[in-house]
């Protein structure tokens, strides 16, 4: 059984036509409203997990569970008690980042916003900013590249080999796996998906018990499930590094 | 050899190190929070810090496979 499948090049599964504004700067397609729902739910989430009612009800107490899961499970495990202020940080990152992502299974719009690299590169490029600017804040502009670049407790002659080091690791690949971990990640559920669906698709106009056996249709349905735990553990894990970097920049390595 | 072929293969190998290395941290940390339940919160959350570093190496060999392609 020899099928000619179409698949789209991939070109065809990341880029949508714009359906407002087009040709100007502010042109919306499929991608720029996910961003907006994001946001929205984002907010959404801050508003009502905000009510202040004594006794949470619906939607406030999943709000203040997630609080208490962003808390417990990101802030107090990165940075300790003195990272506390920066959990709206945290929080809207992961929030925003999961909302983004999960629009990936969404039925009709299926598609996240992450598998194009602007999204993950200004997340990426906000966090450094963030970090290099929370150190600077805490640790003084002098103090805080002197920790950053040599740290404490190695030969003086090493320094020359360390400090390029620590300066592309801590200023350049942070950043960059950051941005590629997060936009990799979605980019290859996004092509997971569009593979096993097309597959089913074209079996089904063919030959449509041919779904039935073991592979297209059932990689459809696992790997559905797969992506919903692929956007919650990317966002966990983006807001676990911006964690980890600014309590780097909080706490001078010592 | 054509690019695609070149880029699949290069991939492949590229996830090779990340394989091995994302399963041995995995096993150690499931060692770890079996020998030492309480601390299994800990043990998770660094594990998922390693894996996300482990990880990004299989990942950039992702994105180099379609740079690769084109």
């Amino acid at each position: 059984m020899i099928l000619a499948l179409e698949f789209p090049p991939l070109t065809h599964i990341v880029q949508w036509p714009a359906f407002l504004f087009e040709g100007t700067p502010f042109a919306i397609n499929k991608v720029v409203l996910v961003y907006f729902f994001g946001v929205i739910l984002t907010m959404a989430l801050f508003l009502l997990g905000n009510q202040k009612k004594l006794v949470p009800t619906g939607m406030q107490n999943l709000a203040e569970s997630s609080v208490n899961f962003v808390e417990d499970g990101i802030v107090m495990q990165t940075m300790g008690p003195d990272g506390l202020r920066y959990t709206p940080f945290i929080m809207s990152i992961f929030f925003f980042v999961f909302f983004t992502n999960i629009f990936e299974i969404v039925p009709v719009i299926q598609m996240p916003a992450s598998a194009r690299i602007a999204l993950p590169m200004l997340l990426a490029l906000t966090v450094w900013f963030v970090f290099v600017i929370v150190g600077i804040i805490k640790q003084g502009p002098f103090g805080y590249f002197k920790n950053a670049l040599f740290p404490p407790g190695v030969p003086k002659p090493l320094y020359l080999m360390v400090a390029p080091i620590e300066f592309v690791s801590t200023f350049l690949v942070r950043p960059f796996s950051l941005m590629v971990r997060l936009f990799a990640n979605l980019l290859a559920g996004h092509i997971l998906l569009v593979t096993f669906t097309v597959l089913t698709a074209g079996l089904w106009v063919a030959d449509w018990t041919a779904i039935f056996f073991p592979l297209p249709l059932f990689g459809v349905i696992f790997f559905v499930a797969f992506e919903i735990l692929v956007s919650v553990l990317q966002a966990y894990v983006f807001a676990l590094l911006t964690g980890v970097y600014i309590d780097s920049s909080l706490h001078a390595a010592h | 050899m054509t690019d695609t072929g070149l880029a699949a293969i290069a991939y492949g190998l590229g996830a090779i190190g990340p394989g091995i290395g994302i399963g041995y941290l995995v096993g150690q940390s499931v060692q770890a929070m079996a020998r030492q339940p309480e601390a299994a919160g800990m043990v998770r959350t660094t594990m998922f810090l390693g894996i996300a570093f482990t990880e990004a190496l299989a990942l950039i060999g992702f994105v180099v496979f379609f740079l690769a392609q084109a």
